[in-house]
Formats: C-alpha cells, sequence, structure tokens
C-alpha cells in the first residue's frame, strides 16, 4: 500500500482565503493615501516610510528567530504592515533614530511580548506612535509644510496642523478643498482624504474589513461634535472640519479595524466604534493633546475583550 | 506638629485594629484543625484521582468519613494514608499500590498503517472521525491525549513505535490518562511485587482473523491461556483475553503459549538459567542498592528499554531458551539478570 | 431578489462537473456488501442468515428501535456471511454479506415505468408504506423518513418544503434525478402532502439549477399545492434550519425541532423514494450516486444498487486517478474521507468525490487573528473561533454557553478561516462532549 489514503475531518476543501492575501490587501489599500503623502513630503516621507518598514521587519525577525526561537513569519506581510502604518502616523521629517525606537516599541512591546500576531492586545503601531509621542513630544508635534515632492528630509519647513492650529486658538484653516485632497500638515499618511476612502472602498470590495467600524465611528464623531458645534459654534468647530482633519479618517479605516485588536461581532463593533468616536472627540476638544485618535483607538483595544465576552454574535433563531 | 501626626496615625491605627479584630471574631468559620494538618500530609499535586476536587476536597472529605474504606489518595499511597489514618485515629485501609498500563502492542512493525490521518493530533477527535490510522480500530493511535493529561509527566509517545509508553517511577496512578484515553486502552493494574505485572497488551474485539491481518500482536481470543491458566484469573469476552490482576499469580504459563505474544510480562528477570534465579533472588537486595546509588538517567534508560524489550524480546524466550537467552542480553540493563526495574523495593 | 437564509454562508466553488449528465444504470456487482445501520438511529436486526436465499426487496434487516429503518436487499442471490465489515464511518460495523445471482425481484415490485399519478391510500397507509421500505433522507442525514412524518404531539406542519438545493459543490445526483423523473417526485411530494395532511408544499432549488428549475415549474402546474421556489446559491442552504429560514422566514428556535417552524422538510431523492415506495411498493434498494472529481475522465451520475463497493463506481467513471489523495463519501463540505475504495454504497451515498494529493493537504494552521470571518460565515450565528478554543482547552462550559450544540457541522468556519485553524475539528469535538454532559445532567 504506497498510495495510502489521506483520512481527515470535513470540510474536504479550503476558500483559498490566507492571513497573507488579508496583510497584502490593507497594503495596497494604504498605496493611494503613501502616493498622496509623496506628493506632499517628497523625500522625507519615504525615508521614514522605508525606515519604519525594514525596522519593523527586522525586529520581527529578530525576535522570533532569536528571542522566540520559532519560524518567522515575515511572509504574511503584518510586520510590513505595522511599519507602514507605524510610519503614516509619523511626521515625515523625524530622525532615523526616533523611527527606530518606535519601530521597536511597535513591534517588541506592542505586538512580541504577547506572544505574536494573533496575542497581542494593543495595535502595536499605534503603541509604537503612542511611545514616541509621549517620548519626543518636541519632534513628534512639527509637522513639515506640504509641498510638491520636496526633496528635503529633516530640514524641511514646519508648520502647525489642523488641529493642533485650532487647540492654539488660530482661525485661518486650510480650505475644504485642501483638507479633502491632504493639502496639509500632519502625519504623513493622514492627510489625503480621498486617497484613504478610496483605501477603505477597495477593503470592502475585497472584503477584508466590514464597514461597521470605520462608519460608525465617522457617525459617531459626526454627531457628538455637530452637537457641541450645535451649542457654541464659536468654540468648538464644524463636524466636517473633525472628520477631515487629524488621523480621524486613518485611524477609522486602517488603524481601529486591525482584526486582532477590535471585537468579534457586529454588535461588538459598532460599540468599540462609538467609544473611539466619542473619545476621539472629547480629547480633541476638552484635552490637552491636540489629537485623541491613537488614544481612542488604544484605549477601545483595551476593552475588546469584554466587548468579546458581552456582545455575541446574532444567533440564529435568537432574539 | 509631629505628635499630632503621631497620635492620629496611631489612633487611625488601633481603630483599624480593633474593627478587624472584632469582625474576625463575629464572623469566624470554624473548621477542623485536622483537615490542614491532613492536607499536610497530601501530596498536593491536586490531580483529582481520588475522585474529590483537589486535595483540600479529599481532605474534607476524609476527616467527615466514618472509615477510610474506600477513600484512597492514588499518588500517596498507603504511606500518606497511614498517615491520614492515623492523625484521624482509624484503621487504613489497604490498598495495593497500582500503575497505568497501556494495553497495546501495535507498533509501526507490527500494525501496518493503512491510511493517513490529516486532522488535528488529538486521539479524541480522530476517534471521533473513524478507526485510526491501520486496520485496528481499537489499538493506540499515538496522538497523546494521555501525554496532555498526565500533570506528572509519566506517560509519553515513544517515537519509535507509536504507542504511549509509561514511566512506572513517575506514574502516580491517578486515572487521568485512563480518563483521557478514549480508546480505553489504559487500564490501572496492581504494580505486582517488585513491580512484576502479567497482562494482555491488545484490546481489539476483532475475529482472530481480522485482528491478527491488522496487527501481528493482537489478541486473537484463541483462548491457549486461558486453558493454561490455573488460577482462573482469564476470562475471553469479544475474541480478546483479559487477565484479572487480582487472581493472577504471576506463573507466566500463558505467557508461554500465546501464539501472537500479545502477552506481556514486565519486570521478570531474564528466564534463561533456572537456577541463577534463586541466586537472583539473594542478591536483589545488592542490585537494588546498586540503582538507588545510580543517576537518575539510568534509571530512565531501564525504564525506556525495558518496555519494547519485553515486547519482543520475553516470548521467544521460552520456546529457545538458550539462544534467546543470549539475544536478550544485550537488550537487557544487566547481564547478570538482576531484576530491570525494582523500583517497587523500598 | 432571490431567497436565501439570513445568518452567514459560504460560496464555495460550485465545480459540478457531472451536471447535466444522464443518469446511467451501474452493472450489478458480483457481491454487495449491504451494512446494517445505513440511517441515524438504532441498527436494523438481520431476519437472514448464512446461505439463504434473497430476491432484490427481500427484507434482510428489521428496523431496530423507533428511530430506526428496514433493510432491504438490492440484489438477488445467496447471503454469503453476515459480519462486520469497515462501511464508511470508518469503524467495521454489522454488514450482510450477498453474492449476486442473476437479477430476480421480489413479485409485489411495480418494475413498469409508467407514471402511478393516483393514490387511493389514508395518510397512516402511506406511512406505514414508508416505514415498510425503508425510506430514510436521501440527502445525507439518513435520519428514517417515518419518524419525521409522525412529528411529536403539539406539533403540526402546514407545509412541507423540499429540500432540491444540493448546495455541496460536485454533487448533481438530485439535479440529475429532477431532470429525469420529474413527475414521480412531484407525485412523491403529492403524496408527502397527504401523509402529513398539508395542502401546500415549496420545492427550494438553488439558481444555479436552471434547467431543473424551469422544468419542474412547469410541471408543478398540473400538481395543486405545489410551488418550485429559486434560492440564491449559497452554502450551506440544504441544512434543514437554513432551507426552512430561506423559505418562510422563519429561524427555528435553538434546541428546538424544525418542525416547531410548521415546516416538514423532506430531500428530493427522498420525495422520489417515497413514490417508489408507495406507488410501486419498491423498497430503497438503488439511488443516484454522483462520481466526481478533477481527475476523474468521466464524472458521471449512477444509479446504484445499495451495498455495490464504491471502487467499482469509480472504475466505471474511468478508474481511480493517479495522484489521488482522498476519496470522499459525500460532498467535500460535509462528507467523509474514506479509508478504502472498498466501503460499500449506502442509502445515504450521495455521491463519491476523489480529490488530489494536492488538494487534500491541509495546509498548516496559525495563530488566529482574530478576523471574525468565521463569525461572518458561521450560519448558525456562532464564534466558531471562541467554541474551537475552549473546545480545545476543554473548557466545556463556555462552549455550552456559547450554543456549541446548535452547531451543524457544514464546514463553512474552516474553510473561511485565513489561518486555515482546523476550527470544525475542535468544534466537533466539544458539541460531542457537552451533548454528553448534558444527557449526563438530564437522566
Amino acid at each position: 500500500m504506497e498510495n495510502k489514503l489521506i483520512v481527515s475531518p470535513s470540510p474536504h476543501i479550503h476558500g483559498g482565503d490566507t492571513i497573507g492575501k488579508n496583510m497584502y490587501g490593507v497594503l495596497i489599500a494604504l498605496v493611494p493615501a503613501f502616493l498622496v503623502s509623496l506628493y506632499y513630503f517628497g523625500l522625507g516621507a519615504l525615508i521614514v516610510t522605508l525606515t519604519s518598514v525594514s525596522a519593523c521587519v527586522l525586529f520581527e525577525y529578530l525576535i522570533q528567530k532569536f528571542l522566540m526561537k520559532e519560524e518567522p513569519t515575515l511572509c504574511d506581510g503584518s510586520a510590513i504592515l505595522t511599519g507602514v502604518l507605524l510610519a503614516f502616523n509619523l511626521p515625515s521629517n523625524l530622525p532615523v533614530w526616533i523611527i527606530l525606537i518606535g519601530a521597536l516599541a511597535a513591534i517588541g512591546i506592542g505586538k512580541m511580548s504577547f506572544g505574536g500576531l494573533g496575542n497581542n492586545i494593543f495595535n502595536p503601531a499605534l503603541v509604537g506612535r503612542v511611545f514616541l509621542l509621549i517620548s519626543f513630544p518636541a519632534q513628534m508635534t512639527t509637522w513639515p509644510v506640504p509641498g510638491h515632492f520636496p526633496m528635503t528630509y529633516t530640514d524641511a519647513q514646519t508648520g502647525a496642523t489642523v488641529l493642533s492650529a485650532l487647540q492654539e486658538g488660530v482661525t485661518d484653516l486650510p480650505s475644504f478643498m485642501d483638507m479633502l485632497i491632504g493639502h496639509m500638515g500632519g502625519s504623513l499618511g493622514e492627510v489625503g482624504a480621498i486617497a484613504l476612502i478610496l483605501g477603505f472602498l477597495f477593503m470592502l470590495a475585497r472584503k477584508i474589513i466590514t464597514w461597521h467600524i470605520p462608519v460608525t465611528i465617522l457617525v459617531t464623531v459626526a454627531v457628538f461634535s455637530g452637537i457641541m458645534h450645535a451649542i457654541d459654534p464659536v468654540r468648538y468647530v464644524s463636524p466636517l472640519v473633525q472628520l477631515l482633519s487629524g488621523g480621524l479618517l486613518l485611524g477609522a479605516i486602517f488603524m481601529a479595524t486591525d482584526y486582532v485588536t477590535s471585537p468579534m461581532s457586529k454588535k461588538g463593533m459598532v460599540v468599540y466604534s462609538v467609544g473611539i468616536g466619542l473619545l476621539t472627540v472629547i480629547i480633541r476638544l476638552f484635552g490637552s493633546y491636540p489629537e485623541g485618535m491613537s488614544f481612542a483607538i488604544l484605549i477601545m483595544n483595551a476593552f475588546t475583550p469584554l466587548i468579546n465576552s458581552y456582545m455575541k454574535p446574532k444567533h440564529f433563531g435568537g432574539k | 506638629m509631629i505628635l499630632i501626626a503621631v497620635i492620629s496615625l496611631g489612633a487611625i491605627g488601633a481603630i483599624g485594629a480593633i474593627v478587624l479584630y472584632a469582625a474576625s471574631k463575629k464572623f469566624e468559620v470554624y473548621e477542623d484543625p485536622r483537615i490542614a494538618q491532613i492536607q499536610e500530609v497530601l501530596p498536593g499535586a491536586n490531580c483529582g484521582g481520588c475522585g474529590y476536587p483537589g486535595c483540600g476536597g479529599f481532605a474534607g472529605t476524609c476527616v467527615k468519613a466514618s472509615s477510610l474504606n474506600g477513600l484512597m489518595c492514588p499518588v500517596g499511597g498507603s504511606e500518606v494514608m497511614g498517615k491520614i489514618a492515623a492523625i484521624l485515629g482509624m484503621e487504613a485501609a489497604s490498598a495495593e499500590p497500582t500503575v497505568a498500563v497501556v494495553r497495546c502492542n501495535g507498533t509501526c512493525e507490527n500494525r501496518p498503517q493503512t491510511n493517513r490521518y490529516d486532522g488535528v493530533r488529538s486521539c479524541a477527535i480522530a476517534t471521533s472521525l473513524y478507526g485510526g490510522e491501520t486496520g485496528c480500530t481499537y489499538g493506540c493511535l499515538g496522538y497523546g491525549d494521555c501525554v496532555k493529561a498526565c500533570a506528572f509527566d509519566a506517560i509519553r509517545i515513544n517515537p519509535l513505535t507509536g504507542i504511549a509508553e509509561v514511566d512506572e517511577e513517575k506514574c502516580t496512578s491517578c486515572g487521568a490518562c485512563v480518563k483521557a484515553c478514549p480508546k480505553n486502552i489504559i487500564e490501572l493494574r496492581k504494580k505486582g511485587p517488585k513491580g512484576r505485572r502479567v497482562f494482555v497488551s491488545c484490546v481489539n474485539k476483532d475475529k482472530g482473523v481480522t485482528a491478527k491481518k491488522a496487527c501481528s500482536a493482537a489478541c486473537i481470543g484463541c483462548s491457549l491461556c486461558l486453558k493454561q491458566c490455573e488460577f482462573g484469573a482469564i476470562t475471553i469476552e469479544n475474541n480478546v483475553s483479559y487477565i484479572d490482576y487480582t487472581k493472577c499469580r504471576l506463573c507466566r504459563k500463558c505467557v508461554d503459549v500465546c501464539p501472537t505474544h500479545a502477552i506481556r510480562e514486565v519486570n521478570f528477570p531474564p528466564k534463561k538459567k533456572k537456577e541463577e534465579g534463586a541466586a537472583t533472588a539473594q542478591t536483589v537486595a545488592r542490585p537494588a542498592a546498586q540503582a538507588k546509588a545510580a543517576p537518575a538517567a539510568t534509571a530512565k534508560a531501564t525504564t525506556d528499554v525495558a518496555a519494547p524489550a519485553a515486547i519482543k524480546t520475553t516470548a521467544p524466550v521460552e520456546t529457545k531458551a538458550t539462544e534467546t537467552g543470549a539475544a536478550a542480553a544485550p537488550v537487557a540493563p544487566s547481564e547478570t539478570g538482576a531484576p530491570v526495574n525494582d523500583n517497587n523495593q523500598k | 431578489m432571490l431567497r436565501t437564509f439570513r445568518i452567514g454562508g459560504v460560496h464555495p466553488p460550485e465545480n459540478k462537473l457531472s451536471a447535466g449528465k444522464p443518469i446511467t444504470p451501474l452493472a450489478i456487482p458480483a457481491q454487495v456488501i449491504i451494512p446494517l445501520s445505513q440511517h441515524i438511529g438504532a441498527p436494523a436486526q438481520a431476519v437472514v442468515k448464512k446461505g439463504d436465499m434473497v430476491k432484490v426487496g427481500t427484507l434482510i434487516g428489521k428496523s431496530g428501535g423507533f428511530v430506526s429503518a428496514n433493510i432491504h436487499s438490492s440484489v438477488s442471490g445467496k447471503v454469503n456471511k453476515i459480519d462486520n465489515v469497515l462501511d464508511a464511518s470508518g469503524y467495521k460495523r454489522p454488514a450482510v454479506i450477498i453474492d449476486v445471482t442473476g437479477d430476480e425481484w421480489e413479485e409485489s415490485i411495480d418494475r413498469s415505468e409508467t407514471l402511478e399519478k393516483n393514490c387511493t391510500l389514508e395518510p397512516k397507509e402511506i406511512i406505514d408504506k414508508i416505514t415498510a421500505c425503508g425510506i430514510v433522507g436521501l440527502g445525507g442525514a439518513t435520519f428514517p423518513t417515518q419518524v419525521k412524518l409522525t412529528p411529536p404531539p403539539g406539533n403540526k406542519a402546514d407545509l412541507v418544503i423540499i429540500n432540491a438545493v444540493e448546495c455541496e459543490p460536485y454533487l448533481t445526483s438530485d439535479h440529475s434525478l429532477m431532470l429525469e423523473k420529474p413527475e414521480e417526485i412531484l407525485v412523491g411530494v403529492t403524496l408527502l402532502m397527504k401523509a402529513v395532511n398539508v395542502s401546500k408544499a415549496v420545492i427550494g432549488i438553488e439558481n444555479n439549477k436552471k434547467d431543473a428549475i424551469a422544468l419542474l415549474t412547469r410541471l408543478s402546474a398540473g400538481y395543486p399545492g405545489i410551488e418550485v421556489m429559486p434560492l440564491k446559491v449559497q452554502y450551506p442552504q440544504g441544512g434543514e434550519k437554513q432551507l426552512i429560514d430561506a423559505v418562510i422566514r422563519k429561524q427555528v428556535k435553538s434546541g428546538a425541532l424544525p418542525i416547531s417552524a410548521g415546516a416538514l422538510v423532506q430531500n428530493v431523492g427522498t420525495a422520489y423514494a417515497v413514490y417508489e415506495a408507495v406507488q410501486k411498493n419498491k423498497p430503497l434498494v438503488e439511488r443516484v450516486v454522483t462520481v466526481t472529481g478533477k481527475g476523474v475522465s468521466n464524472p458521471s451520475n449512477f444509479l446504484v444498487r445499495i451495498g455495490t463497493p464504491i471502487n467499482l463506481l469509480i472504475d466505471a467513471a474511468g478508474g481511480i486517478p493517479e495522484d489521488t489523495g482522498k476519496i470522499i463519501g459525500g460532498g467535500p463540505m460535509m462528507g467523509k474521507a474514506l479509508i478504502t475504495p472498498e466501503v460499500p454504497v449506502t442509502k445515504g451515498s450521495s455521491g463519491v468525490l476523489i480529490l488530489s494529493k494536492e488538494e487534500s493537504a491541509r495546509k498548516p494552521a496559525s495563530n488566529c487573528i482574530r478576523c471574525a470571518k468565521c463569525v461572518s460565515a458561521c450560519p448558525m450565528g456562532l464564534n466558531p473561533a471562541l467554541l474551537a478554543r475552549s473546545s480545545s482547552f476543554s473548557n466545556w462550559e463556555i462552549a455550552e454557553k456559547n450554543y456549541i450544540t446548535d452547531c451543524i457541522e457544514c464546514g463553512s468556519c474552516s474553510f473561511t478561516c485565513p489561518a486555515h485553524r482546523p476550527l470544525l475539528d475542535f468544534i466537533r469535538l466539544g458539541k460531542g462532549k457537552v451533548m454528553g454532559i448534558i444527557r449526563a445532567r438530564k437522566s
């Protein structure tokens, strides 16, 4: 009997979906946003992204190989994705050595210390970003002024973001059109609203994510900041500015939807997203930081296990 | 200033102490002090082998029980039960030590593979799917559910045979593996004098021809052993023989007649020289002392070697006494024919 | 908008290679092996012994309990022996082995091809005939039909749903039957309606069988109360609860019988078997079996006598391909992998699927990334990742609380999982354990 039959429990076929396919799908969805940032921030955007990605991949490889003594799983693309998302959350004039620290914090603390992909509680890229934001507040909050393929890096001319300007009471904001196409200061991946929405539509079409998290976050932010705007239009800016400024779109579409750290049921996703939306607006309007998206997502990440245990999927034949 | 601070802090401390003391007196729960004493002598592994929830549960049951009959800590054995009896001022129920025994001889050689399993490596899952990778639907699957169940690291899958093997030194006879095995192959049997046991190492209920076709070491239910046994210890049911360890006198006649060598004997000295058998018995103390002195690694090695050696060599020993005696010698740990494993000897 | 069930579901590649192929009768083999338990419930008790002569249709196994079914000889010849034989379950179970001589049928069986439309029997008599002929659900679950037709007191069907969705990829046996025996099926449906005293029946057919939908819609005009409903292609629509949800928009409560929603579901093959049993006195001795697979040179639909070894079917379809990895009894989603091709065709064998080595190899599993794709795919609205995890850690309480017993083992979760985790392997184990625990608690 050379030709032994294989026996295994059903099902005997697989849909062919892999972790890699999902991760690379998200990466493809990030391409338009990357092109936009390349246009406005030029060389800086390229250097920051390349440094961040290669550092994340390298750290993941080293940690898996030498610390955890297991087969490195670079091919699934999750380290590349963390690298890109981390870079997208950084100003494009950040020095390389800070990026390396951020990558180490993202991969080492945010992901591998919990046991690697699938076991982390917090979104690794955001752990890296927040780590840097707290450690290097000055560098992390000076933003290069957008240009047209500028070939400057750390010596770029700096300016304010919409949100930091608001915090300081400045009322001279970029036009609505500029905000849509991304002609404003900010982290390198968060500026191109249209490009980010394109990425969202791509992921929806490929069924990588569902609409629940991004749409709920945006709706919550719009409604809550709309109420505040209605109460006092002078102190609180219009919901539209809130939606298009800062990392809200990037966070809602790409960071909050991270598989590992978001709830599993649709109901849970909605609860989680409402939480993120509310916290973001609260931090933005009443906190000392101009931007609250990363903190909001990290806080709600911590609630995900709890949400998972209370928000069950809609059960067949149930209420 | 300092004085006020000291006084006020002291006062808070004093009030807190009084409240706590009062509370502890008021809400005190009386617990039989003997429970704590018994827990002291118990092994503390919380394996559940006694059938109660952990050592604490067992201790509580012992204190409440009117007699210790039926209560047994399989890990601690009669020694611990004796201590418990002393604490409670009762008679200890005497129970002979038992050990887990894997009743399957279906090594890769004996039991050719007929298909390849590609599901989760779990005996329970494979069993719920089908009979197994070989023609024998009763035998050990070798995916190690028992290994996972064992809290004492006393059972493992031998990579050469693909069958679970028990490390007698570590086995506490808690019965976790017995419960974990979906094929009901593992049984707790009396450890026997000097660890010597005779048992049918097969549970295949198929008819002789089918069983033999699937596994060359299967019990074929031929009942030769039944006819041979003088003590009525052997019964045959569903085409498979079973030796009742309470009746078996370890004469080993059944081992000799079994045509498929399905009956195994363990921890017996090689049978080659009858006259030297007595000498061995006299010198038992010496090898035992050696064994104690020898490093743990040697002891482990002996158990590892003992099982496969027993499978292959014990039965031919009888038919071709002289030749196989010599053949067995290199496998056996000592050439003098000392007992392989004297772990039972204190 | 076509209807389908409302929670979860996947759409595996259909691969209906043998669609449109006519039903070819397979030559009677030299020996048949007829297992005594071909249905859910108690095995039948053998009523023949070695050396007995039997004809086609002779009762050889008598129903062994309330949930059980009669077994009939599918050939004429001599009983060789009654022995334990490896069947599709993967275990050796009692079976009657018959050496074939000729092809002589019991006289009571009407073998003519004429359509018998009229039936004057009372419901009770119809059910009795179905019981006598050993009819079981032919969709694969093999639940004895007469038990389903006599619902427990307090339950009353007001609709018969005929399951003709054939949602498993590859399989086409029901499809071919609908194309070749449409009138017989419709008469069978009418008989089922009469047996449970309802006036309405819906035949649910997935929209990838347009020819069958057109044909049955046209013919059903002559049968009052029968409606054909095309359904959106979605796996596992053939699940009883899913089909009820798709057709009448009612979800059966957790733990309740499907009849509690007022619908009685029967497979289309069963309807045909009921027709043959009631109108022609023919017991269930043969069925349509699809033999298929990408490596099979001639994927076909065969009319096969129960008990024929599966390797004869494969030979007739062009032989076992060189790089065969798996032979599956049934479809790729819920079928059972066979240990050898010598196992016999039983009442529940809807197909034989041959997968190549490459197709059958499972990919190594990696960590769960909690992407919740299994949650979206689960047609019962469960959380497969959670159930599989609690089951692998033997945490039966959590598994029970999260309705592990509602799992229908459709395999959508494992099919979807991007980390290739064998979710269903664990869930099936946990389901069995939890059901055991619940039973023990009740008694």
